[in-house]
């Protein structure tokens, strides 16, 4: 997946997570900010690489902030931040497939 | 043959906004029957997308505990309702609700959309049931070609706030205004053998006014109403669950009836009242409402 812009999904408000996704180079450089980050950092940071990878994102600046979301919360605004940042968010979506 | 879900118990459908992940992570906990996720008014046009990634990950994900999973999807008129439907049936949706449904056409086009995403994601043909909300005069009025579209179809809902506005009044709190409409539909589903559910009330300061609308419905005939407050919902399974009296004297008819029926009696008193096999099939149906609900153990039903 081609990052062409800047992609932002999700909210501030709580249980939520607003992630935006910009153009990057030499891999994934991930900025994570969490209230529960010293309980759950290691973990919130394995679902976000493992779904920016399952869409197939290699370089890309990726600031997450989290407001607690849930592990499913945290993977769609992955996804719609990533789909949303190639320009390709509207229709024809893998379900199931890449996204999963 | 039919989904065996098509009628099950629908007392209270909770409406919930797809894009508010606070709303969809829990919502079992208020014990509605069925929760209804929105992709349409709630979203808003530039979340329309977004929305679809919580909703694939909260059906997969999420365990809803036996409550069934409904979800609104953009209308007919709009660019979303292919993908919304796709969304839908991957995610593994228990009902579709097709929004501003004004023919049976309509509901032969969503289906067809349902077929295709059930043969392109592996899920069985026909898993994915309907339901249709009416919200025009043009969509009341074609309520019985509307419920005989699909076999998918579990039944109707009014959609009070868009119909009334097309009736040219508004919602005044007395009910004349839908009275037309309740009638009608009711009297559709039942012909064609659907279920039929109410609009939603939306004044959340005035309980009595929504037992007093709720109690009224009921008596129309509704099999239950749409919800947006979780505390409406123990007052809609309270009105819709039958009484211990009810459930005491329906299984009265119906072992009076089976025996009398064998020893060639036709009309008899039951506490007082006269019974014949008219009251059979009512009878019945009040035990299995009360199964359905919990609150009948025995093997009449």
């Amino acid at each position: 997946m081609e990052i062409k812009c800047t992609g932002v999904a999700g909210t501030m408000e709580s249980s939520d997570a607003m992630v935006t996704i910009e153009q990057g180079s030499g891999g994934i450089q991930l900025q994570l900010s969490s209230p529960v980050i010293h309980r759950f950092g290691n973990h919130m940071r394995s679902v976000i690489l493992e779904t920016l990878d399952r869409l197939g994102v290699k370089d890309a600046v990726v600031t997450v902030v989290d407001k607690g979301a849930l592990d499913c919360t945290l993977k769609a605004r992955v996804e719609g931040a990533a789909f949303r940042a190639a320009q390709c968010s509207e229709e024809q979506i893998p379900w199931g497939g890449a996204v999963r | 043959m039919s989904h065996p879900d098509k009628k099950r118990l629908r007392r209270s459908m909770m409406f919930l906004n797809c894009q508010k992940p606070a709303l969809i992570k829990d919502p079992y906990i208020y014990q509605p029957d069925s929760i209804m996720l929105d992709l349409e008014d709630a979203v808003a046009e530039n979340q329309k997308d977004a929305a679809r990634f919580s909703l694939y990950h909260a059906l997969r994900e999420i365990d809803y505990r036996g409550v069934e999973r409904v979800v609104r999807i953009n209308g007919l008129d709009t660019p979303h309702w292919k993908e919304d439907i796709r969304v839908c049936v991957a995610g593994g949706a228990d009902v579709i609700r097709i929004p501003k449904c004004t023919c049976g056409a309509d509901v032969h086009t969503v289906e067809r959309d349902v077929l295709a995403a059930e043969r392109e994601f592996g899920r069985e043909e026909g898993s994915t049931l309907l339901m249709a909300a009416l919200e025009s005069c043009y969509g009341v009025l074609n309520c019985l070609e509307i419920c005989k579209a699909s076999d998918r179809l579990i039944g109707v809902a009014l959609s009070g706030g868009d119909y009334t506005r097309d009736l040219q009044t508004g919602i005044t709190g007395t009910g004349v205004e839908l009275t037309g409409a309740r009638q009608h539909m009711i009297i559709a589903a039942r012909a064609a053998g659907v279920q039929c559910f109410d609009t939603v009330f939306t004044n959340l300061g005035d309980m009595e006014g929504f037992r007093r609308e709720t109690e009224t419905i009921h008596m129309m005939g509704f099999d239950g109403k749409s919800l947006v407050n979780p505390r409406q919902i123990p007052i809609v399974h309270e009105i819709f669950t039958p009484k211990e009296k009810d459930i005491i004297f329906a299984e009265k008819v119906v072992q009076e009836i089976d025996s009398k029926k064998a020893q060639g009696i036709g009309v008899f008193t039951v506490d007082g009242k006269m019974i014949d096999i008219a009251f059979y099939d009512g009878a019945k149906r009040t035990l299995m409402l009360a199964k359905a609900a919990g609150v009948y153990g025995g093997n009449l039903v």
